[in-house]
């Protein structure tokens, strides 16, 4: 699998994988801990009705529009869920499941009513990604990396992803500090100066960016799985956060890996001729090393001083 | 069209699925509410996304084993048996290692999800596969839907709800205060069971109807919907089930006559619209009641501070109180009071002379707590007390020349 193939069919779908799962692990790590992990989940269901809209509003599947209706929508969904809980004095996971189920069976219905046959935009798509296409066609071989005019037709998708990527790590570490001590100790943080509203509401922002690159690219599995998985095995493996943002870096890029492989060859090695989704494989790999960690994590019960009643 | 379908006179098949809807709907909305109540709305979403795997195991299996592999019964019954496991990986997520519920939720269900959607696109390459019509659950299908699997949708719908009727007691017992309900004898664990039992049943029968991914919002959106126009659990309970069957109904026969759109969204979309309408028009928590009471409160304290500047002779520069005093003919244009205005003016400045008293004492701390510049002190304290006020403010005494 080393060599022209490789490079042209999948080292890039390998790449944008990776970029993706790490753009989405690195705030789950603050989510997980602030008891937001399902924010992902549902980030990843609103941004469907706003990538339609952004469609039927400049009729062609652009990044930029397409990003400001995901960004759109998220915003109105924080707006409804916080509307709901404060006015109906609901729970916030009730108010989440409403805001987030009603605005995805509406962005389905505007799918199906709309004539979008001759672009690709589906229900399927927006779920499962379409990563095994995202080839490299102009790639001839590893001297393809170096070579300008096929470096030009790299899919956009990966630069993009690159981009975002780039822009989550420098939030993650810019506000290393405020982060990590608002998210453990709230009242704390406010007594030091960190105004925690708006970064509680920023890292939510970064998590939106990274959530519609990574969906765009993957579909919205990979995006809730990534959210999710990597940073909660990372979770059992230490108690140092630094520690455990390393590790889910690191679990994020092996299911990634291991996640396209299986999904691309393992059917082979089995006998069968086609592969299955890669998408749906990287979500199980990762489900499988959260498995793992479950079983066997260093830090997998809540350790250090008892709980004070 | 609409009408007919409404009324169930567009065919024996579209009568069932829609008759099959309106009772699982009804037994959603009550089953939600429990699960609301006991705040684990959530945990159904990973339920219902869990059954995905089922569906591609037991399409594969039975094709293996020469059959049709588009048996619902056969389909359903994976479902189950995935969306169990699904569950029981939750409990041990959360019961054995340190992770919250929450995160225990969204790795099934994305875990789940993706090890269904890599056997539904194996079987896409089966040569049965590929008019399996699968990702019809995805987002629920009632096109084309054999007259077996009316039936089945129908009588499992008819099931649950028998079975939701039948535990409603200690189901309502327990979501409203464990702790009591464990106290007088109830088996909480196993009821919680029970209930996780019920919302599978729901998101099993509710499978080709409203599709995975959506059956979630027929277990949420009724009870929040519910708990705008109800303060009571039995109130809430029904109102929830009322609001589900309607959805159901509604939605089933609204797709009966667009058999292009998924019903799922088509359902979950009816819901809203109920729970959006209860959101700004319930009596007393919905929007407008709430704004309202807001106006209302806010005409008070003005004509209560505007009163107050009458009785001390200060003048009033705001318009809105100026307007509100006008038009209870407490104050004329030009600010000055009128005599039923100063009557009342003369009462609200005793009123509050009266209240400084109180909080200033030690003896009335109880009644101070209730000081919010509005309530007359009448009100709270007894004539003795108001009496006793009174001595302690004094009696108006003249100026020495």
């Amino acid at each position: 699998m080393i060599g022209e193939e490789f490079v042209a069919l999948s080292l890039t779908p390998m790449l944008i994988g990776m970029l993706a799962a790490i753009a989405c692990a690195l705030p789950g790590n603050f989510l997980l801990l602030r008891r937001q992990a399902l924010i992902g989940d549902a980030i990843s269901h609103v941004v469907l009705p706003g990538i339609v809209v952004a469609f039927l509003i400049t009729g062609v599947v652009a990044a930029v529009p397409m990003m400001l209706g995901a960004a759109g929508a998220a915003i109105v969904a924080v707006v409804m869920i916080e509307a709901i809980r404060r006015l109906g004095r609901i729970e916030p996971g009730a108010a989440m499941g409403v805001t987030f189920t009603a605005m995805f069976a509406g962005g389905v219905l505007l799918l199906e009513q709309s004539d979008t046959s001759a672009v690709h935009l589906d229900v399927e798509h927006a779920l499962f990604g379409n990563l095994e296409s995202l080839i490299w066609l102009d790639a001839t071989g590893w001297a393809s990396l170096f070579d300008r005019e096929a470096l030009a037709y790299l899919p956009v998708e990966l630069p993009r992803l690159l981009i975002v990527l780039t822009v989550v790590a420098l939030f993650t570490w810019v506000f290393w500090r405020p982060l990590k001590i608002s998210t453990f100790d709230e009242s704390f943080a406010q007594s030091i100066g960190v105004r925690t509203g708006p970064l509680g509401f920023a890292l939510v922002i970064v998590a939106a960016l990274a959530a519609v690159a990574a969906f765009d690219a993957v579909g919205s599995i990979i995006v809730i799985a990534m959210f999710i998985c990597p940073p909660a095995a990372a979770r059992l493996m230490t108690n140092d956060l630094g520690t455990q943002v390393a590790w889910s870096v690191f679990f994020a890029t092996l299911s990634a890996v291991i996640g396209y492989v299986l999904a691309g060859y393992g059917p082979l090695w089995l006998g069968a001729d086609n592969a299955v989704s890669a998408a749906g494989m990287i979500a199980a790999v990762s489900g499988a090393i959260l498995a793992l960690t479950a079983i066997a994590g260093p830090h997998k019960s809540r350790s250090g001083a008892p709980a004070k009643g | 069209m609409l009408w007919q379908a409404l009324t169930f006179q567009l065919g024996y098949n579209a009568t069932l699925v829609t008759l099959g809807a309106t009772l699982l709907g009804v037994a959603a909305g009550v089953t939600g509410t429990f699960l609301f109540l006991r705040k684990r709305a959530l945990v159904s979403d990973a339920i219902s996304h869990a059954t995905l795997p089922g569906v591609g195991l037991a399409f594969i299996l039975m094709v293996a084993m020469g059959g049709d592999g588009r048996s619902l019964l056969g389909l359903m019954l994976g479902s189950a048996g995935s969306a169990w496991i699904g569950l029981l990986c939750i409990s041990a997520l959360t019961r054995r290692t340190r992770l919250a519920e929450d995160a225990a939720i969204g790795a099934v269900l994305s875990v789940f999800f993706g090890i269904g959607i890599v056997f539904l696109t194996f079987i896409q390459t089966m040569s049965e596969g590929r008019q399996a019509g699968l990702e019809g659950f995805l987002l629920g299908s009632t096109a084309g839907m054999l007259y077996s699997d009316a039936v089945i949708i129908a009588v499992g719908g008819a099931a649950v709800l028998l079975a939701v009727i039948a535990f409603r007691r200690p189901l309502s017992a327990v979501a409203f205060d464990p702790e009591f309900a464990a106290s007088s004898g109830l088996n909480v664990p196993r009821l919680d069971l029970i209930m996780m039992g019920l919302v599978m049943a729901i998101t099993v029968v509710g499978l080709k109807i409203v599709g995975l991914i959506l059956i979630v919002a027929l277990l949420i959106i009724p009870p929040v919907t519910a708990r705008f126009w109800s303060e009571r659990v039995t109130g809430v309970l029904w109102v929830a089930g009322i609001v589900g069957g309607v959805s159901g109904y509604v939605g089933a026969a609204l797709s009966a006559i667009a058999p292009a759109l998924p019903t799922g969204p088509v359902i979950v979309l009816v819901s809203f619209s109920m729970f959006a309408l209860s959101l700004f028009f319930a009596p007393a928590r919905g929007v407008l009641a709430a704004v309202l009471k807001h106006l209302s409160f806010q005409r008070r304290v003005h004509v209560r501070q505007g009163l107050l500047a009458l009785a001390q002779g200060q003048p009033i520069y705001e318009k809105l109180t100026l307007r509100l005093l006008r038009r209870a003919g407490l104050a004329r244009a030009d600010g000055v009071a009128t005599s039923d205005g100063k009557a009342r003016a003369a009462k609200a400045l005793r009123d509050e002379t009266r209240w400084q008293m109180a909080r200033s004492r030690e003896e009335f701390a109880l009644a101070a707590t209730f000081y919010d510049g509005l309530t007359e002190i009448e009100t709270v304290l007894t004539g003795d007390q108001i009496t006793e006020l009174d001595r302690l403010i004094g009696a108006p005494k003249g100026v020495r020349p």
